[in-house]
């Protein structure tokens, strides 16, 4: 074997840890103390960490080659159609260079878009979230009936985005069981175009998504409010802590990584929403309702564009990318410290 | 250790075998269907047929038509798949860029089945169908010409046209269909003021308001006004931007059903379904109007006797003919490895008695071999015929006969005309602008 596996390697002799003559150091994996015999020489070190790398090039391996072939694959390859004015059919040749990435960045649809998304995001942040966390609240005390509710609750998260949007496309639709109920109850006031009005369709869209979506971080809260120990609010009960000050100096921040969690598929799920404005209103009308994966849709495959359609779909993909890994990195920093730091080690 | 090492390289070696898998999927398929040329006896050969016929009579009546081609030539099995109108064209498509598309597929001709030819997809039948194709319509054969060569087969050549609802009509006190623009602008009126939605429109699909605009183009300037491809600036020329002002004050009289700019074409609360239940007096939709409004219709039979059909009306001072259409139809286009045996097919689709048949359904579809007009019994379908018959040019459709891009740009601009958010001149330039970009 190659002498710098040899146990009088500097390395090895100068571990501050007592070992004696001719023990080789631990490898990092093993625990000092149950070093197994197999392991003590030092050609047998090399192989048990050569042994280490197989082993997790073999588990690893057939989650990779999907991950490769079907996220990382598409994504290059995306990249590299968005450089091209291509429509779906024949060779590449007609290279374009950065004008695809151009033209949507000037296009006033991609970008009302992009708003769309951020309007979506933003609502949810400050609407449907705290409604989810105060029916988690409520849902989380002593009281009949509380089974029955979370289930009614939690039950259009189960449904599919696409029949959401069926159903909820028959309910909108002129004089549907929306404005019935609105005219029934005295507020013909309200009745609106609720998907036919540009002015008006996001919103519409907005409250199909809350009513989506209310219940999965409802869900979460209530099961990070079950974590939180009956002990310490009893404590701060005893110490003349009100409910309001108990909620907000213990509750509160014992939640925060369900809440940092939910906040960030929230807002994934904004930069992601598709099927159910896709199949609702299709983004229109006049695009008032396109999001930036339904733009893309538009644009790639209705019109062939396929080149056109990369490029909005490489910018959605750094959106959300540089997104993603900024949350982790400072948001989520102490929540997933543990899977993040492993690595290194 | 030795076992435990041969069991990881074990474990290696099925991962690379998962990996080899999944990424050798795409050398199939291609070569075994490429016996083109062959005649047609011996060696069994799959036809695969990819139409949008997917309810019935239609539905059934290909089964039937396929059966009876196999009967006749045993070694032949026709690979039938159905798709609806929009699902076939998500699906047509990963077919097309790989370069493998089926024997036989559904094409509307025009500006796609000219990119599809450009990009070597289909195939020249010209000179196998060479002996039969004079039995059809050549308007239709026409659709399916991409500089003077065949690369498919139509069965179906219709004309768009007013659907009304003749009580509805009669309701308001008007008697006769409108047969200028200004009196069209008129009748609105009076079924306004009767209290009667006078038009069904789908805004949601786009393209229903889209026929209104080319319409009006057609009647301002005739058919030579439609710039050829290549040559789309065009579209910002006179007859368009008059188009969009005359469809304009139409539109300011708000004479649409509610919710209109998110109705659909075909679906619940759609401009078929409005038309079919009595929302509506009018709308301007193509042959296959009747069996979407029965689909979209509570007792399946749409409205019955009281369904009307009248051409769209003469615009005065247009230089375009009164008699001129806007159209298109259904056909086949040739996958380029197709073998002879989907010719033959296609060749047996032509028959008269197929065509016969069609029209007996009184479906919608209107054959296009000559002679089997007289199949079709039902009035309103008569008289998109006769209009067929008369109208010295058939325009195809704006979406079909350029590419899918610019068809897109119509699309979406004329949408803005109809939401009061773009001049006429606006929509004319911005179309003209997404042709030269």
């Amino acid at each position: 074997m190659l002498p710098a596996a040899d146990s009088s390697s500097p390395a090895a002799a100068s571990d501050p840890r007592e070992r004696p003559p001719g023990d080789a150091g631990p490898s990092p994996a093993v625990r000092p103390g149950v070093v197994p015999p197999a392991v003590r020489t030092g050609s047998g070190r090399v192989g048990a960490a050569w042994r280490k790398r197989l082993t997790i090039v073999a588990f690893l391996s057939p989650a990779l080659a999907l991950y490769i072939l079907l996220a990382l694959v598409p994504i290059f390859q995306g990249a590299f159609y968005s450089g091209f004015d291509w429509n779906g059919l024949g060779p590449l040749d007609e290279f374009v260079g950065l004008q695809n990435y151009r033209e949507a960045l000037a296009d006033p649809v991609f970008l009302a878009s992009l708003r769309h998304v951020f309007v979506i995001m933003g609502l949810s942040l400050v609407l449907q979230l705290p409604f989810a966390l105060g029916l988690a609240f409520l849902l989380n005390q002593r009281m009949r009936g509380r089974a029955l509710l979370r289930l009614l609750f939690f039950l259009p998260f189960v449904l599919s985005d696409v029949i959401t949007a069926i159903v909820w496309r028959l309910l909108l639709q002129p004089a549907g069981l929306v404005d019935q109920t609105l005219e029934a109850t005295g507020l013909v006031g309200l009745v609106q175009q609720w998907l036919a009005d540009p002015d008006v369709v996001l919103y519409t869209v907005f409250v199909v998504v809350s009513w989506k979506y209310f219940g999965f971080h409802m869900i979460l809260y209530l099961a990070g409010l079950q974590q939180i120990p009956q002990e310490l609010e009893e404590a701060a009960a005893l110490d003349g802590a009100s409910r309001a000050q108990t909620f907000r100096y213990v509750v509160l921040p014992l939640l925060g990584p369900t809440i940092r969690i939910s906040v960030f598929l929230s807002i994934i799920g904004s930069l992601q929403l598709f099927d159910l404005v896709w199949v609702m209103t299709g983004g229109g009308p006049v695009g008032a309702s396109h999001t930036t994966v339904t733009y893309m849709l538009d644009r790639g495959f209705e019109r062939s564009q396929f080149g056109y359609g990369s490029a909005v779909a490489v910018i959605a993909f750094l959106v959300s990318f540089v997104f993603a890994l900024g949350y982790q990195r400072f948001v989520l920093r102490r929540d997933v410290a543990g899977a993040l730091t492993a690595m290194g080690g | 250790m030795r076992r435990r090492f041969a069991r990881t390289a074990l474990l290696v070696g099925v991962a690379a075998l998962v990996a080899a898998s999944c990424g050798g999927d795409d050398d199939d398929e291609s070569g075994s269907e490429a016996s083109s040329g062959a005649s047609g006896s011996g060696e069994p050969v799959t036809i695969e047929w990819w139409h949008i016929q997917n309810n019935d009579p239609g539905l059934s009546l290909w089964e039937d038509v396929a059966a009876e081609f196999e009967a006749d030539h045993p070694n032949v099995t026709v690979d039938i798949t159905v798709y609806e109108n929009e699902a076939f064209k998500t699906a047509i498509e990963p077919r097309l860029q790989a370069g493998d598309p089926p024997d036989l597929f559904q094409s509307w001709g025009g500006g796609e089945l000219s990119e599809q030819v450009d990009a070597g997809l289909v195939r020249d039948i010209s000179d196998d169908v060479e002996p039969w194709i004079g039995d059809l319509n050549q308007g239709a054969v026409g659709l399916y010409q991409v500089d003077g060569a065949q690369y498919g087969v139509p069965f179906d050549l219709g004309m768009v046209g007013f659907w009304y609802n003749t009580d509805l009509f009669a309701q308001a006190g008007i008697d006769e269909p409108p047969a200028t623009w200004d009196e069209l602008l008129e009748d609105v009126q009076t079924l306004k003021d009767a209290g009667i939605t006078p038009i069904s429109v789908g805004m949601g699909d786009k393209w229903p308001g889209m026929f209104w605009w080319a319409y009006l183009a057609l009647r301002n300037g005739g058919a030579d006004a439609f710039p050829a491809p290549g040559d789309e600036a065009g579209f910002g020329s006179d007859p368009f931007v008059e188009a969009g002002e005359q469809l304009q004050e139409l539109i300011e009289l708000e004479p649409f059903q509610d919710g209109h700019m998110a109705a659909v074409w075909d679906g619940a609360g759609g401009q078929a379904a409005t038309m079919a239940t009595g929302g509506a007096a009018m709308m301007l939709m193509g042959q296959w109007a009747p069996g979407t409004m029965s689909a979209n219709s509570p007792d399946g039979n749409g409205l019955g006797e009281a369904l009307g059909w009248f051409p769209f009306p003469e615009v005065e001072g247009g230089e375009g003919e009164p008699t001129d259409g806007f159209g298109g139809g259904n056909g086949f286009a040739v996958g380029a490895d197709a073998p002879a045996e989907a010719i033959e097919f296609l060749e047996y689709i032509s028959t008269r008695d197929i065509a016969d048949r069609w029209g007996e359904t009184n479906s919608g579809i209107l054959p296009v071999v000559v002679g089997s007009e007289g199949s079709i019994t039902d009035p309103n379908l008569t008289d998109v015929l006769e209009a067929r018959a008369e109208a010295d040019v058939v325009q195809l459709y704006l979406d079909q006969a350029y590419d899918p891009e610019l068809g897109a740009a119509i699309n979406d601009a004329v949408e803005l005309l109809y939401a009061g958010q773009a001049s006429p001149e606006d929509v004319a330039q911005s179309i003209a602008d997404a042709a030269g970009g």
